[in-house]
């Protein structure tokens, strides 16, 4: 763990962050929903952390503990060569997180896995759909109580052409491709 | 037998059907449709040291020129459909080869979330070949098998409701 971030962080005093510790030599900070964005804007720009690539969004479910789900930033900064780790808790009953897509573009299909997975809700992602899974899969397969043997009904054309429409829809207006 | 008699040296007889059905089987071309490991092996199988090329089966990159659909690999819920798809784009009279055991039942991943159990779910298959993945020399099996069964098609006499003989 580079202490020099350590230092770092614990001058900007930031806002919302719960607990930091160590976990096989990293740095995990955990950091409280409303604070995330700030917080990720301040890694980002702050030259002390720099960090200008996050690698992955994932979560975790932990049945029976609340909030149900973490969800996990995986940050990295090409420049300085070190790494965080930030958990924000998301609760079973509304499952919100506020997106980092503004943050980091490369959030976008990141978080749009996650929602797939779990059925996290990132607020003002601008297009959370399903990425791996089709529209008509019932349930978010990594949660822990998606049954094991569930089966999945087997899509037909006309289950498919509502969603074509409004993909074509989508496609013809003006918004398509641009970003937010 | 005196007419076969008096018929020159180069002239062969056979019948029409058979003779369709020579043709057919001696260009059977074969819809790319890798979907998993598979299609590692379905690649070695048109490679030279296999060479499905002899038997008169060459790869297409398209539906429209394809007459047998060899489905290689894992079929996921979400490909169910369009592998559906792509069998209608293909002109008639069309096979399939269903290769492994993930397209013939789901394999492994039966119970996985994502997973469609079996390609004849989908689509008619015609020959299942076994094997996870089966070697280069079972597909040229089953591509053999199919060109047995194409051989005993009847198209002068269409029999009804009957669609294919099925394989003796």
């Amino acid at each position: 763990m580079s202490q020099s971030l350590v230092t770092a962080l614990a001058s900007q005093a930031l806002e919302g962050i719960v607990e930091v510790a160590e976990s096989r030599g990293e740095l995990v900070v955990r950091v409280l929903p409303v604070a995330l964005v700030e917080v990720c804007t301040t890694l980002r720009d702050d030259p002390a952390f720099a960090f200008d690539f996050l690698m992955d969004v994932t979560a975790v479910d932990y049945p029976g503990r609340e909030p149900r789900f973490e969800v996990v930033y995986h940050l990295y900064s090409l420049k300085l060569n070190h790494r965080v780790r930030l958990k924000v808790g998301a609760s079973e009953a509304s499952p919100h997180v506020p997106s980092v897509t503004p943050v980091w573009r490369g959030a976008n299909w990141l978080e749009r896995e996650t929602y797939d997975m779990y059925g996290i809700q990132f607020d003002g992602h601008p297009d959370l759909r399903r990425i791996y899974l089709y529209e008509e899969f019932e349930g978010h397969p990594l949660r822990k109580d998606y049954p094991k043997e569930k089966r999945q009904p087997l899509v037909t054309r006309a289950d498919v052409e509502p969603a074509q429409q409004r993909r074509q829809r989508e496609r013809d207006s003006e918004r398509y491709g641009r970003w937010q | 037998m005196s007419l076969l008699n008096t018929m020159p040296e180069f002239m062969v007889t056979t019948k029409v059907d058979e003779m369709l059905n020579w043709t057919r089987k001696s260009s059977l071309w074969y819809m790319l449709f890798g979907l998993a490991c598979c299609a590692i092996e379905m690649m070695q199988t048109g490679g030279p040291r296999s060479d499905l090329d002899r038997f008169g089966a060459v790869p297409r990159a398209t539906p429209r020129q394809s007459d047998l659909m060899i489905v290689a690999g894992t079929l996921t819920l979400k490909m169910a459909l369009r592998t559906k798809v792509l069998y209608e784009q293909m002109p008639d009279p069309k096979y399939v080869i269903s290769m492994g055991s993930c397209s013939n039942c789901g394999g492994l991943f039966q119970l996985a979330y994502s997973v469609c159990d079996g390609v004849d779910k989908v689509i008619p298959v015609d020959v299942y070949v076994p094997g996870c993945p089966p070697r280069p020399e079972a597909l040229t099996e089953g591509l053999l098998k199919l060109q047995e069964k194409m051989m005993q098609e009847k198209w002068l006499v269409r029999s009804t409701g009957e669609s294919r003989p099925a394989l003796a």
